[in-house]
């Protein structure tokens, strides 16, 4: 929170007043954004990113390259939520990357839940 | 009477096919004085399909596609060399399929499986044999060039537990050689190959702790120099195969440092590497910047600012211009560096998910896949502008036959 710093003057609680409000906005929008459903477009976007982006290192159908298999069999033993979670924060010291800032935890989620059950299969969205 | 006619007007039309004909060819000065059917493979080429498993053959000199060939599997990722006659294209897939194709035929002459998952290949200077670098099992396999029968394995054994590590950044050196990296082990091995085709065994050369993580390396055009790029430090490796007793050594130690490393979404290549001008020109990994290196002390001499993370950074055939594209989520962008002043001097903007790049043998055209527009872009590189655009389904790679005269491509 960078922003809170810098701009605590002699008359600081104006401000701060204001960016805590903008905090508590931020994130309830944040919580509620990660339970509204996707839309179909943006479910179609993800398979592709998945697919090609996530793909350059995990193999288009996640069959593994330089980055691990993401295959049902190889997450047995993570939850949806500890998957998006690694998908947001990225492996510190390996390549794999934070995803923050270019998707949203819902977005992670729903890719964590299709990457579990194997449904992120080529063709889908070609 | 009309019998008569019918008979008379089918009479008529191969006569005005064989016309048409005529006058097709008369188009094609090309085609003018060759016997039907024949042709050079100078000017061919093949674009990877990556969603489809196919790819197609084109030619550069009427920028046109000429055939497409199914059936290759897993494309994400495909690299191609080619026979040192350029008829023949070897395909490397991402399942381990090894495709042999036959640009004048069109047709897919050979494939085998011969790993689960690999990365790239390389053909060896005689052109007898080809090696494919696998991430599983982790090694190296090495074929006839001729029938893709196996000739021998070598498993990158790493550790205490005999681990196989993944391997990358294979290619040929002159002499019969291979060299590759792996990437878990922080190694290069050189592997002496050269009468392995009449039977002998690949003798091993490992060099050790070259660093973290090395996720590509390249050998200079004159097979001298075999550099690996670091991923895990900020540096790279470099063999001299000239010295007496080859080593590793550091160079570009803490390129970068001071400054904040960006996560990186996809890993550059270092096959299209440039030089340029008695420089070197290669992606910055984690920054929006492509390296200038001294060709002659490997010390950095400078850095340009350019639009994202870069991931091929590749020399026009005269070395007077850089084009460059970048990772996601910057990668509908291309630009181009004039290298006498390193300033960029334009930027285009195809679309979404631009992959590959291809120079022409002397580099007036350049060929670019913009995959998500399933489309293959033709750059003039005089006078910057678009010649023309070929459909092409999620294309990635685009590689062409000069290839097979270059050491390391
Ligand atoms: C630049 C390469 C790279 C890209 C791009 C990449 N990953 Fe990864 N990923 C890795 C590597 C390497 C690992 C293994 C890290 C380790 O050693 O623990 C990994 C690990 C993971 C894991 C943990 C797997 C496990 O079994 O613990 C998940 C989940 C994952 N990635 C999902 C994704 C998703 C989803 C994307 C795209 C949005 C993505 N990755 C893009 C390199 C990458």
């Amino acid at each position: 929170m960078t922003f809170l710093r810098p701009s605590i003057t002699a008359n600081g609680s104006a401000i701060l007043v204001p960016a805590l409000a903008f905090v508590v906005v931020v994130f309830t929008f944040n919580l509620v954004m990660a339970f509204v459903p996707l839309s179909a477009q943006r479910k179609n976007e993800l398979t592709n990113l998945v697919r090609q982006d996530c793909g350059s290192c995990h193999g288009m159908t996640m069959q593994g390259g330089l980055g691990k298999p993401l295959l049902p069999e190889n997450l047995i033993e993570s939850t949806p939520e500890e998957l998006a979670e690694i998908i947001l924060a990225g492996v510190p010291g390996t390549p794999m990357p934070p995803w923050r800032g270019l998707l949203a935890r819902g977005d992670a989620l729903w890719i964590a839940a299709q990457l579990k059950t194997g449904r992120i299969k080529r063709g889908n969205t070609q | 009477m009309r019998t008569w006619l019918s008979v008379l007007f089918a009479a008529l039309i191969p006569l005005g096919l064989l016309a048409s004909n005529f006058h097709g060819q008369a188009r094609s000065p090309a085609l003018a004085n060759s016997q039907p059917g024949l042709r050079g493979t100078g000017d061919l080429g093949v674009i990877i399909e990556r969603a489809s498993g196919s790819v197609q053959i084109i030619e550069t000199t009427g920028q046109s596609s000429l055939a497409r060939i199914k059936g290759l599997g897993d494309l994400s990722h495909a690299s191609v060399v080619f026979s040192r006659d350029q008829r023949f294209a070897y395909v490397f897939g991402r399942d381990g399929g090894l495709s042999k194709i036959d640009l004048l035929q069109q047709t897919l002459a050979k494939r085998i499986i011969q790993a689960g998952n690999s990365i790239g290949g390389a053909i060896s200077d005689d052109g007898k044999l080809i090696a494919v670098s696998n991430y599983k099992p982790g090694g190296v396999k090495i074929f006839n060039a001729d029938t893709l029968v196996l000739i021998a394995t070598i498993e990158a054994t790493y550790g205490d537990q005999g681990e196989l590590s993944k391997t990358v950044g294979l290619v040929d050196a002159p002499g019969g050689r291979f060299l590759f990296t792996l990437y878990e082990a922080g190694e290069i091995w050189m592997v002496d190959c050269a009468d392995c085709a009449q039977g002998a065994k690949p003798r091993l050369t490992k060099f050790k702790n070259i660093g973290l993580q090395p996720y590509d390396a390249l050998i200079s055009g004159d097979g001298r120099y075999y550099i690996a790029g670091l991923f895990g430090e900020d540096g790279m490796a470099l063999i001299d195969l000239w010295a007496q007793k080859p080593a590793v050594t550091r160079i570009l130690d803490g390129y970068g440092r001071g400054q904040k490393k960006l996560p990186v979404y996809k890993m550059p290549h270092l096959e299209g590497w440039a030089k340029a001008d008695n420089h070197y020109f290669l992606p910055a990994v984690g920054h929006h910047e492509v390296l200038v290196v001294d060709a002659k002390t490997f010390k950095q001499s400078g850095s340009i600012k350019v639009h994202g993370q870069p991931i091929f950074v590749m020399a026009r055939p005269d070395g007077r211009q850089i084009w460059i594209n970048f990772a996601h989520p910057r990668n509908d962008t291309l630009q181009v560096i004039d290298v006498k002043t390193k300033q960029i001097i334009k930027q285009f903007t195809p679309g979404k998910a631009i992959l590959h790049m291809e120079f022409t043998p002397r580099g007036e055209q350049v060929w670019v896949s913009v995959r998500d527009e399933n489309r293959i872009d033709v750059y003039d590189t005089r006078t910057l502008k678009k010649i023309t655009s070929l459909p092409a389904n999620a294309p990635s790679g685009i590689f062409f036959t000069w290839r097979a005269g270059r050491i390391g491509l």
